[in-house]
């Protein structure tokens, strides 16, 4: 039995789970407790759970020990273990100035202080966060191992310039401690049809809506659409807004992704919206599980539901039901469906 | 993102005496998918029938007494925490208007990591 588990993670398996940001609308609401998030998670073999302290945490950053205890006892009892981190950095915490360069090192210190004691190993580092403040940070995650990812978030992309600047330095440094954590939101390969569905309740028309899809189903770059839409076609605010989602809706290259998978441990699974055949009719998961698959990565896919934001005007968000779709969708992708379970 | 549920319409109620009310009062969220330390929270502005009312007549309480909002710039030890209800007090004579109206909320969040501040709005109708 041992020795079939470990072979399974000699030849890399893709691992399933689920960030508690997918139940932000039931948590907000007070509909979902963080412990039903985790047991529905459970429920569908996504074992792997995402925090964000600020968000789950309602005694942040003051976490007493039988609070970190609680929480792992929690998790343990659904059969779960804690993934990742999620971090913030407050540097505009005053309003007169910017946080000096100690005060933003010593805040990302005290969230690996607190990731540690809650027994976690990778951190999701906001995409803004300076380089150069991560290297100096790289002894405190060495010593509390914990790996910093930079969340690799749309607009940026696996190979943007910023990007490069924290692979460069985990380069220099030489440490398995600091690196990447790709949100699938970059991999934008067709334009959401929930996001085009709420322009048109606000006024897009339907033909500049198209024109908006087609442009993107085309890839052609952002501020041409933008023109086209707010000065030729004189588009309305809605539809101006509509085509100002282009820029940040990159479609990155799915066979670079292998390439960096030294750099990262875990993956923030976005989505907007699985159909009722659980697929996703915007992200290229279908290109991009291969290459994880292909490249041995063992880490975890993190369901990323941003959803609610665009349908909660016309119908009761249903987090559930869209983490589940999304969920048969790697099972099937990663070929786990009909997998005899050991 | 969560606009259209930050203000609690039942909550709302006058302060002062009965008779001659001083103010008014209701509870709210933030609108964010996380919490946030008060001194980010740039500006709570509260309307009534259109009118938005002075700054220095709102002050903010998550549970550990009010503050208006030029203290909440300097509050670095208290929060608003995700999901959770505040109060927010107003002082307006009379109290809130009789009959039917208006009551919308603005917050202005600085958020860190966006390169522009950061606006949530909500407005409901309310009749005491």
């Amino acid at each position: 039995m041992l020795q079939r588990w470990a072979s399974l993670v000699m030849a890399g398996t893709v691992k399933r789970g689920v960030s508690l940001y997918s139940f932000q609308e039931e948590l907000f609401l007070g509909q979902m407790t963080v412990e039903d998030c985790v047991a529905f998670a459970a429920s569908i073999g996504a074992n792997g759970i995402e925090i964000l302290p600020e968000q789950n945490i309602a005694t942040f950053p003051n976490v007493s020990d039988a609070e970190v205890g609680a929480w792992q006892e929690m998790v343990a009892r659904h059969g779960c273990e804690l993934t990742c981190y999620d971090m913030f950095l407050d540097t505009k915490l005053r309003r007169d100035h910017v946080m000096s360069d100690d005060e933003q090192v010593e805040s990302i210190r005290r969230d690996l202080v607190l990731c540690n004691r809650l027994g976690i190993r990778n951190m999701r580092v906001l995409v803004f966060v300076r380089p150069d403040i991560l290297a100096r940070c790289v002894p405190y995650a060495e010593e509390l191992d914990v790996h910093m990812g930079v969340e690799v978030h749309a607009p940026w992309h696996i190979e943007h310039a910023w990007i490069l600047r924290t692979v460069e330095e985990a380069d220099r440094l030489g440490t398995r401690h600091l690196g990447l954590l790709p949100d699938m939101g970059i991999f934008m390969k067709h334009y959401p049809p929930v996001w085009r569905a709420r322009f048109e309740r606000e006024g897009a028309c339907p033909e500049i809506a198209q024109f908006i899809v087609d442009q993107h189903e085309a890839k052609i770059m952002a501020e041409y659409t933008i023109y086209e839409v707010a000065v030729k076609l004189k588009g309305n605010p809605t539809e101006v807004r509509m085509a100002e989602t282009l820029r940040h809706s990159p479609y990155s290259n799915p066979k670079r992704i292998r390439d960096y998978i030294p750099y990262f441990r875990h993956i923030q699974a976005k989505f907007y919206e699985m159909t009722p055949d659980a697929r996703d009719p915007s992200l290229a998961y279908d290109e991009v599980i291969p290459e994880l698959i292909a490249g041995g990565w063992d880490g975890y896919l993190s369901s990323e539901y941003e959803g609610n934001r665009w349908v909660q005007d016309v119908e009761a968000v249903d987090s559930r039901e869209q983490v589940r779709r999304q969920h048969v969708m790697f099972e099937r992708l990663l070929g786990e469906t009909g997998r005899e379970t050991a | 993102m969560f606009d259209k549920y930050l203000i609690n319409a039942a909550s709302v109620h006058n302060t002062g005496p009965q008779d001659a009310p001083d103010g008014f009062a209701f509870t709210a969220k933030l609108g964010y998918y996380r919490g946030l330390g008060l001194s980010m929270i740039e500006e709570l502005t509260v309307s009534v029938g259109g009118t938005a009312l002075a700054r220095e007549a709102v002050r903010f309480d998550e549970g550990n007494g009010p503050l208006t909002l030029d203290q909440m710039e300097t509050a670095f030890d208290r929060r608003w925490a995700f999901g959770t209800e505040a109060t927010i007090l107003v002082a307006h004579p009379g109290g809130f208007p009789a009959g039917e109206h208006k009551l919308a909320l603005r917050q202005k969040l600085r958020v860190s990591y966006l390169p522009f501040p950061a606006f949530n709005n909500d407005e409901k109708t309310v009749a005491l």
